[in-house]
């Protein structure tokens, strides 16, 4: 059979590969075998254009039983147990259908799990959204969080960790990478390469349905307009039958009946029979024969090209021992799930397809996979980013002072603010001061306010010349803030409640309230640093998290790969866990272009020395090319999920236990690297400049020594240093502990690159105040930087004394951007009775003990003090939004509108 | 103490039903397969542990409530045999008729998973005996279910009869008055939303709920 131009292209195919896939096999394929090879030399089954450049990555270790090439990668914790994990992409599908893409995403990585006999204990998720205000992030949001956790919980799987990123970057390309750590025996660990002929072939699942057909051949393509035409392509999942499937194979691999066994993910029988035939060939052996008649099927009429490419979900291909089918079987007929047997495996080396008497594929294994296209891409030159100067903003500060005319001042004095100031291009800060006699506007300009600051002065003087006004006079003046010292003309703790609340590090509470965290009853902590999951029934715990600073990969490859590790294994330390493996999933570009592989490029080399380095060797991972949305590419994400092991889960340390009275203590050094900090990027737009460098040495010291002041209990809370920097974490930890913080600078100029600076190998620590001064010896002594930066204690942060913010104000702020996005209008603030307060409290708390103060006597402002045994065991924060929630949100979480103060009794 | 844990397809806090029973009961439940038809002689207690069971596909608890070994466990209850339904399994008491009223979606329609402060209500059952009403705890909650709802008359029965075993202190999931557990008109059976198995550390408020329960159920 000959085919057309159209149909090759079609299958994805370059006219080059269908030419070297014909003389391979010395004839031309049939249009099942071309189906066939154009899944398997996919970007996404073959790594065509990745596999060179990850064999240079480090795969070995003491620990490691099985790196990259099985389902996940499979680690000894001790005991005859091991850890096995994996993360892996669904970005095109979750964009096109973002439940069902997300879902299927979930249930797709728990099968490369629990194939290798392991029960999954732990999800986590990496997801990248586009800017929070573009119109189509709500949507995809709300959909990939609810099919994450519509297929997790339904499992009955914790998530417990994870990292969501808004970027406008991402707007036509979203990513969505899942996670999935699960636990076996080390003698009962299943893999996929079938040996010896004459064994059954069996197909356990759900039935073959014609969708996703084509799935990886989609995932391997760039995006454009059309894209969304795409949606019969994504599959949809069924995670009732996963549970089933789960349950049935655990069963069974407790017996001694499986040889091999291999989950049908990305081009689905295809891909599972030919990795799990193609095993043997290089010994001589391997091969399978399919009957397809025997394939349990959703609709009549499929074709063996339909079974062959669907992509439908929740099914499993195993090779038995022989004899050993009608136990199997009966496994599989308790939990209700189908079984057949559709084949047997042969030594002739290839796949051979029949179907209603013919045989409509009969092709060598070797041509499918091993001799798959292995391209050495072009790569462009890396230029290294300039360093950055400190930058510099020249602000035009404009007053105007108006005296009493024949209106009452104040209300001219809003009239002017609102007409000429109000939300205008180019205002960055007004202030007003009012007297009886006299009104004082302030208003701070940037570069592009000019014609604003001429409208404001010309309103005043016209006001004066008609009159209203008893008289105008204006004075101007320019100033030049270096960024490095001081945010604009803000104080510290003001830029602080911007970043907090800023889409970037604003509260994931609204995301991870919809996981379920807690079943399994083994989860010790859910977000934080890591995720922490008790080895069940053992005083051992897993530690994992998911993590990747795409604006460092972006703008320094190799700087961002290191740097990606380096923080994945940080944020383990710092709960006390020694990093033990990861995993990775490369999101890119097209890399057909060169500037794109060789940020491909880059990230692998970065990547490969810090895992190296720390001790981390990569053991899985997943490729995912073709992020580009009409030509224009995602940032490299190279995210990566690594996984500690806690020897003893009680000698562990979280960002929220500091005790009123213990000391911060910094860990490592602060130099203010502002480049690429989320400071300038998020306060000033300012995108420049090399991100911070990774000593991997000192990253490997200071997460040693962190560690171990964890495992010998001196410190009471631990926080790494990321994005944001010093005051970021300092406030998170405040957050998570509900306290407060005096905290003292000790630079003299570059303050503000001081507290938000993104320098690396960095960590906080609240210390009992009678052992910090021997903390900070020990850590001399070990070689290591550390500083005293403040106490813990109040209910307020402040710094130096006069800046100050509320730690409960900062908490509002930071928890309401993301439910602000889906909160609708008419769920926001609504005037209360104090009786009505009283009431709600009330009910909600019948023991309460309340006194209520209408402030502003306009039913919105009120000072509360209440007194309930509800309160215990519960940090102030925790006591605040007890008492909003009591309300239905009817003061909307905003304590502006209600300052209480509540007492434990 | 006898004990079973009925499992059905997809159920998935079984085990952390089986793992809390082993805790304070000192002895290994029962588990028990929705498909068998008799429970194990001389229970004390069962329990109808979380999950999805049948992947709630058509209402949650709809399809469980019409498993082969509900009849035995109807028939148990209605004779004043101790029951547990727990989260999926207050869903599928409510289906299968011990309990009046529906769980239905939360009223923001997503799953809810966090922990939640609860107001002890009555404490007339065995599962509530060894608290004062009025006390406060604290359990997880895991659901995208738990908005019970109820007709008025059943609400004021509910109330009247001292069956509000547990209120949230936070209206989480849109509940009619508040109402995160309630027992039945024996109070031998108990529906209860959140889970305090999952809060089996020593000291934990879960375990401490079960421990009070086993104390309960051996007065």
């Amino acid at each position: 059979m000959t085919h057309s131009a159209e149909t090759i292209a079609e299958h994805g195919l370059t006219p080059d590969e269908y030419d070297r896939f014909v003389s391979s096999i010395g004839r031309e394929p049939t249009l099942l075998e071309l189906g066939i090879v154009s899944v398997m030399w996919s970007e996404h089954c073959s790594y065509k254009s990745s596999r060179r450049h990850l064999k240079t990555l480090p795969t070995t270790g003491e620990r490691v039983i099985h790196g990259p090439g099985e389902n996940a990668g499979v680690v000894d914790i001790g005991d005859g147990q091991a850890v096995i994990f994996k993360m892996e992409s669904h970005n095109h599908p979750s964009f096109i259908e973002p439940y069902q893409g997300a879902a299927t995403g979930v249930g797709g990585i728990m099968r490369d799990v629990f194939t290798m006999g392991a029960r999954p204990v732990a999800l986590l998720n990496a997801l990248r959204f586009g800017a929070i205000d573009h119109p189509k992030t709500k949507h995809l949001l709300s959909g990939v969080v609810a099919g994450i956790g519509g297929y997790g919980n339904c499992m009955g799987v914790p998530t417990v960790a994870g990292e969501t990123g808004f970027d406008p970057r991402y707007n036509g390309n979203i990513l969505v990478n899942a996670m999935c750590v699960g636990i076996a025996d080390t003698d009962k660990i299943f893999l996929s390469v079938a040996k010896g002929a004459g064994n059954p072939v069996v197909y356990v699942g759900s039935k073959t349905g014609r969708d996703g057909i084509h799935g990886a051949t989609m995932a391997s393509a760039e995006f454009d307009e059309a894209s969304e035409e795409k949606r019969p392509t994504v599959q949809v999942g069924d995670p009732f039958m996963e549970k089933l499937l789960l349950e049935a194979c655990l069963e069974l691999m407790a017996e001694d009946a499986i040889l091999a066994i291999q989950d049908m993910g990305a081009a689905g029988l295809t891909s599972s029979s030919v990795e799990m035939a193609s095993g043997g060939v290089a010994a001589g052996e391997g091969g399978i024969h399919l009957k397809l008649d025997d394939v349990p099927q959703r609709e009549d009429g499929m074709t063996a090209y339909e079974m062959m490419l669907s992509e439908s979900q929740e099914r499993m291909l195993m090779v038995l021992k022989p004899g050993a089918e009608d136990k199997a079987r009966a496994i599989f007929e308790k939990w209700e799930v189908d079984f057949a047997v559709i084949g047997h495996t042969t030594a002739i080396g290839n796949l051979v397809i029949e179907h209603k008497g013919e045989v409509e594929c009969d092709l060598p294994l070797g041509p499918l996979a091993d001799e798959a296209p292995n391209y050495d891409r072009p790569q462009a030159e890396l230029e290294p980013p300039a360093p950055l100067e400190d930058p510099v903003r020249s602000y035009r500060e404009v007053e105007v002072r108006l005296t009493t005319g024949e209106k009452p001042i104040a209300e001219i004095a809003e009239a002017l603010v609102g007409e000429t100031l109000a939300e205008k291009d180019g205002v960055d800060a007004v202030g007003v001061s009012l007297t009886e006699l006299e009104a004082r506007i302030y208003a701070r300009l940037t570069e592009n306010g000019a014609s604003v600051g001429e409208a404001f002065v010309t309103a005043a003087k016209n006001l004066e010349s008609a009159g209203v006004v008893g008289g105008a006079s204006t004075e101007e003046a320019t100033s030049e803030i270096n960024l490095a010292n001081q945010p604009g003309g803000d104080p510290l703790t003001l830029a602080l409640r911007k970043l907090m609340a800023s889409p970037e590090l604003c509260s994931r509470r609204w995301i991870t309230q919809q996981y379920d965290h807690t079943v399994m009853a083994d989860t010790l902590q859910q977000g934080g640093d890591a995720g922490i999951v008790r080895v069940h029934g053992t005083n051992k715990a897993l530690a994992v998290t998911a993590d990747c600073t795409p604006r460092y990969c972006a703008m320094h490859p190799v700087e961002g790969g290191r740097q990606a590790v380096a923080e994945a294994c940080r944020n383990l330390s710092a709960v006390g866990a020694e990093p033990i493996a990861i995993t990775n999933c490369l999101n890119f570009g097209n890399p057909e272009k060169p500037e794109i592989m060789a940020g491909f490029v880059g990230c692998i080399r970065g990547l490969g020395e810090a895992s190296e380095a720390l001790g981390a060797p990569v053991v899985s991972g997943n490729v995912s090319l073709y992020n580009e949305t009409d030509g224009s590419p995602i940032p490299h994400t190279p995210a990566i999920g690594a996984v500690g092991l806690l020897q003893d889960a009680d000698k562990r340390a979280s960002m929220a236990g500091a005790e009123s009275g213990d000391a911060l203590v910094s860990i490592g050094v602060t130099r203010g690297h502002l480049g690429q900090s989320l400071y300038l990027r998020t306060l000033f737009g300012i995108e420049e400049g090399a991100p911070p460098p990774v000593d991997l040495k000192a990253e490997a010291e200071t997460g040693a020594f962190i560690r171990r002041a964890i495992a010998d209990g001196r410190v009471s809370a631990v926080h790494d240093v990321s994005d944001g920097g010093l005051l970021v974490a300092a406030a998170e930890m405040c957050l998570a502990g509900g306290m407060g913080l005096a905290l003292t600078t000790s630079v003299g100029s570059r303050r503000a690159a001081y507290w938000f600076g993104e320098d690396q190998a960095r960590y906080l620590c609240a210390v009992p105040a009678e052992a910090a001064d021997n903390f900070v010896l020990k850590a001399a002594m070990a070689g290591l930087q550390a500083s005293r930066l403040g106490i813990f204690g109040g209910e307020q942060i402040i710094l130096d004394g006069d800046d100050r913010i509320d730690v409960t104000d900062l908490a509002a702020a930071h928890e309401a951007t993301i439910p602000d996005l889906f909160r609708l209008e008419e769920d926001r603030l609504m005037p209360m009775k104090e009786s009505e307060i009283k009431e709600m409290v009330l009910a909600a708390m019948p023991d309460a003990e309340i006194e209520i103060e209408d402030l502003a006597g306009d039913g919105d402002h009120y000072r509360a003090r209440i007194v309930s045994s509800a309160f215990q065991g519960l940090n102030r924060v925790q006591q605040h939004q007890l008492v909003y929630r009591a309300l239905g949100g009817k003061m909307g979480d905003t304590l502006h509108a209600l300052a209480l103060e509540t007492v434990a009794k | 103490m006898k004990t079973a844990v009925i499992v059905f397809p997809a159920s998935n806090c079984d085990r952390d039903a089986q793992v809390a029973l082993r805790q304070v009961t000192g002895q290994e439940p029962h588990m028990v397969w929705h498909a068998e038809s008799e429970l194990p002689e001389g229970l004390d207690l069962v329990v109808l542990p979380g999950g999805f069971a049948h992947g709630d596909y058509l209402r949650t608890g709809a399809i469980a409530a019409r498993a082969k070994i509900m009849d035995a466990v109807k028939k148990r209850a209605e004779s004043g045999g101790a029951t547990l339904g727990i989260c999926n399994g207050f869903q599928i008491l409510c289906e299968a008729g011990l309990l009046p009223g529906a769980l239905m979606s939360n009223t923001n329609q997503h799953f809810i998973s966090r922990e939640a402060t609860l107001r002890v209500g009555e404490t007339d059952s065995p599962y509530t005996k060894g608290y004062a009403a009025g006390d406060y705890t604290r359990f997880p909650v895991a659901h995208h279910d738990g908005n019970y709802q109820a007709s008025d008359e059943d609400l004021d029965r509910l109330e009247g009869e001292g069956r509000v075993a547990f209120r949230y202190v936070e209206p989480i999931n849109g509940s009619a008055r508040s109402i995160a557990g309630i027992t039945s008109a024996d109070g031998r059976t108990l529906g209860l939303m959140p889970h305090p198995e999952r809060d089996m550390a020593e000291g934990g408020r879960g375990r401490v709920f079960f421990e009070r329960m086993v104390e309960g159920l051996a007065a």
